[in-house]
């Protein structure tokens, strides 16, 4: 007889068993998170406490929100009779009521589809700069957008925008044609000076010419009906828009081999970063009128923009300066050895590098003038933070609210500049080329 | 075999200029040079016309006038009879206050924030996230205003404080109380701390334009000395254990050197503060400190501590694990680890940000104006300036002092980051 009695033995494995209750799941997470020690768990608590008397303070005040009256005593008036006496509760009716110079300030409110028709031209026009995926014809237009947001903000003849424009037409054709036989410095420096002179001599009689023709155009606006965040992106994007070449052309010339050049870019950009923006704005609010010719005076946001373009160029200069700096010498020494010319090598080799190791600098840079746009108001701009909240509060309906305003361009403010940082986090991971 | 022969020496030609770099360089200068040149005389040349246009010439003498005006929180004395450069003065010792005081307190806030944002507790680390984002994605002119807003209209009046017999009958609580034992009382009209006093008083030394009282230098003659004995101890301390190996345990010394000479020496003078007392309207005695001045400060602290946070987070991580690791392997511990490995490597990584961010900080005190509080800005490119209507002198004199200040900052940065440097071949 066979002995069928097979000594045990198994022939699957056993399923894993779970672990036990304290080492896994919401248990495991809160054991190794919040309570591993008698320091962790103190801290657990004082952490708790805070969300609490946070949450307890505010919660009852958001959720007693008003968003329909006329004043702020009818505010109160309904808080108190929805949640009792004594309740605390925003008033956010005050943003219905005024939204809309929180945005566009004093600009005409028939016409507020020209800034908010030019917010999205902008994006328009960022697209192919910002994301690869767009088709790269689309940088026309975006050399084009600066004219275009001009003529759609400010309004007038549209002929002025379009002969300012032909002055760079007159600076492309002067290099084409010239460059083949006086070659390129020469060439380029023709073209400026032919530029140059169009803009002083044919620019404003041809477009009065044009426009007396073929009358087209849109209602002027005066700059000081500009205000809250029309005014904030205005000054932002534009001075964002100028800041970058002009830092780069600084950090260039602060880490040039000509001696002259060098001295001026640090003696610039040590001079700006040394004193506040608000003594820059002061100038251009009292001071450009004993630096320019008598007699001469121009649009105050004009100045304010030049003077905060400035300002962002000396601290985009040195963080580029920062990118340079990191960039191996091998890599001057390759170019160098290519035969490529200084702006072929810094075109094509250099600045592609350095300009992706400073992005999180340029982009906070970015972020801080965005922010420095609130310093505005000191000359007699309506920014948002300061102008138009003022003039909110001084409205006999709304005396006396203070959060609400803060809260909502504090958190327009922190959309924008948290979006910024977040996109740069993005650019950081796509351009990363880690040598592996 | 023959050797490659010199290049013959082109004459100099013309066209060399632009198309030899060894010459375009100082075609390139030459050029830069006159059109700077042109650019300065064309400004000047604008100045000197639109003076002259104006009937003004451009001096300093109106500095020695008097300034008229008064100035609610100043350091040293000063009434309006005094000059405008003296309310200058002024100024710019109420910018450097907050400057200095703001300083210190965003480097505790963002130290801590910095170091607990990379704590293993989640809720912790997750809460200091939303600290250091808000505040470094909101513009700091919003904190402050906020911060001003809230402390000077939502806070007691004085007179909510005021408790009347009636009241006492009654049992009934005053309807504001002051913090801390009565030391503290904020109201709306500005907060009152408890002031320094000294029973004998040792007289007072002309410093050059500044009464400097004699208790205020002993104090700090003592403290000196304190610095100097302790540092003789731990000298002291080092030597020996150099010599033998064992470190005497000096803790108590060094507190003992610290507090007790001070502490003899206050008690000698007599000191004792001075609480806030409720008299009529408002509260007196103490030191009463204007809202402007709390709310810029409150407000500049929290936002560059968010910023300073960032660095030392940053400065922490970039010190290898490895340097942790081989000093587990040595035997330290995690206490000394942190201090004598961590700490030294992360602090070369943090301090010139940090000292930016201090920079930073000074220059955003001139939004003082924000809330009139009368600082630099306030002063001499403020009142003075209006009074006078010498906008060109004012302004550059101001744009030159705070150069100045930002020069004096990146100049200590310098020389920090030379003895700090790696020492390399």
């Amino acid at each position: 007889m066979v002995d069928t009695a097979q000594p045990f033995a198994r022939t699957e494995m056993l399923p894993p068993q779970a672990p036990p209750l304290t080492e896994r799941g919401a248990v495991k997470w809160l054991r190794e998170n919040l309570f591993s020690g008698w320091y962790n768990t103190f801290l657990t608590l004082v952490g708790l406490w805070v969300v609490w008397s946070l949450v307890s303070m505010a919660a009852p005040w958001l959720m007693n929100g008003v968003w329909n009256a006329g004043s702020l005593a009818e505010c109160r008036e309904i808080v108190a009779a929805r949640a009792g006496e004594g309740a605390s509760g925003a008033c956010w009716a005050m943003i219905r009521d005024r939204w809309h110079q929180f945005m566009f300030g004093f600009y005409p409110r028939d016409a507020y589809w020209r800034p908010i028709l030019a917010l999205v031209l902008l994006f328009v026009a960022l697209a192919p700069v910002l994301f690869q995926q767009v088709p790269r014809r689309l940088l026309w237009f975006t050399i084009l957008y600066p004219a275009v947001a001009f003529f759609l903000l400010w309004g007038g003849s549209a002929w002025t925008p379009v002969v300012a424009m032909l002055g760079f037409v007159v600076l492309a054709a002067g290099y084409r044609l010239l460059s083949d036989r006086l070659g390129v410095p020469l060439a380029t420096g023709i073209g400026v000076v032919l530029m140059v002179l169009w803009w002083l001599f044919v620019d404003a009689p041809l477009a009065t010419a044009l426009s007396s023709l073929m009358p087209i155009g849109l209602p002027p606006v005066d700059s000081d009906q500009f205000g809250g965040f029309l005014l904030a992106f205005v000054i932002g994007v534009t001075a964002i828009a100028f800041s970058l070449p002009m830092g780069i052309l600084l950090a260039l010339g602060r880490q040039s081999d000509m001696v002259l050049v060098k001295t001026l870019s640090v003696g610039f950009i040590e001079f700006i970063r040394g004193v506040p923006l608000i003594t820059l704005l002061f100038t251009a609010s009292l001071l450009l009128q004993y630096f320019l010719p008598p007699n001469t005076n121009f649009d105050l946001i004009l100045r304010v923009i030049i003077l905060v373009t400035l300002f962002a160029s000396a601290y985009i200069a040195e963080v580029i300066r920062g990118g340079l700096a990191a960039l191996p010498r091998g890599q001057y020494e390759a170019a160098d050895s290519l035969g490529l010319d200084y702006w072929q090598a810094q075109r094509l080799i250099i600045m592609p590098q350095a300009l992706k190791i400073s992005i999180p600098g340029i982009v906070s840079s970015f972020i801080g003038l965005f922010k420095d746009t609130t310093l505005v108001a000191f000359v007699g701009l309506l920014d948002p933070l300061k102008g138009i909240t003022q003039i909110v509060r001084a409205d006999i309906d709304w005396k006396g609210i203070y959060w609400e305003p803060y809260i909502f361009v504090g958190a327009i403010f922190f959309v924008i500049c948290f979006g910024m940082s977040r996109y740069s986090m993005h650019l950081e991971r796509r351009l990363k080329r880690d040598h592996r | 075999m023959a050797y490659a022969a010199a290049a013959p020496r082109e004459p100099f030609r013309l066209s060399m200029l632009i198309y030899d770099t060894r010459f375009r360089s100082i075609t390139i200068q030459v050029i830069v040079l006159i059109l700077f040149g042109l650019f300065v005389s064309w400004l000047l040349n604008n100045v000197v016309q639109n003076l002259a246009a104006k009937d003004r010439t451009f001096d300093y003498s109106f500095l020695w006038n008097r300034a008229g005006y008064d100035i609610a929180q100043t350091l040293i004395p000063y009434t309006n009879d005094d000059t405008h450069f003296r309310a200058m003065l002024v100024g710019l010792l109420n910018t450097l206050l907050v400057a200095v005081i703001g300083c210190f307190l965003a480097t505790v806030l963002g130290v801590f924030a910095g170091v607990l944002r990379l704590s293993k507790n989640w809720l912790v680390a997750r809460l200091m996230t939303v600290y250091v984002e808000i505040f470094r994605n909101i513009p700091v002119l919003l904190w402050i205003l906020l911060v001003f807003v809230v402390l000077s209209e939502t806070m007691p009046e004085p007179r909510a404080f005021r408790v009347t017999d009636e009241m006492l009958a009654a049992g009934e609580a005053p309807r504001a109380e002051a913090w801390l034992g009565g030391a503290v009382a904020v109201t709306n009209r500005g907060t009152s701390i408890p002031g320094p006093l000294f029973d004998t008083n040792l007289g007072t030394v002309q410093l050059g334009f500044l009464p400097v009282s004699l208790n205020l230098l002993a104090v700090l003659a003592l403290l000196a000395a304190s610095f100097l004995g302790n540092r003789w101890l731990l000298r002291r301390a080092r030597a020996i254990q150099e010599a033998t190996g064992d470190r005497p345990v000096t803790w108590w010394k060094s507190l003992a050197i610290w507090i007790l000479p001070t502490a003899l020496l206050l008690w000698a003078l007599g000191f004792h503060l001075e609480y806030p007392e409720l008299r009529g309207f408002n509260f007196t005695g103490g030191i009463t400190v204007a809202h402007a001045f709390t709310a810029l400060l409150i407000a500049l602290s929290l936002y560059t501590g968010a910023f300073i946070a960032e660095n030392v987070r940053a400065g922490i991580l970039a010190v290898p694990r490895g340097q942790t690791e081989a000093a587990y392997a040595l035997g330290l511990r995690p206490g000394r680890t942190m201090q004598l490995v961590i700490l030294p490597q992360a602090m070369r990584v943090i301090i010139p940000p940090l000292i930016s961010q201090y920079l930073n900080l000074t220059k955003n005190t001139s939004l003082a104006i924000a809330v009139s509080y009368l600082d630099l800005r306030g002063t001499l490119g403020g009142i003075t300036l209006n009074q006078t209507g010498r906008e060109l002198e004012c302004m550059l004199l101001m744009m030159l002092i705070y150069l100045t200040i930002s020069l004096i900052i990146s100049a200590l940065m310098n020389l920090y980051n030379q003895s700090v440097k790696l020492k390399e071949r």
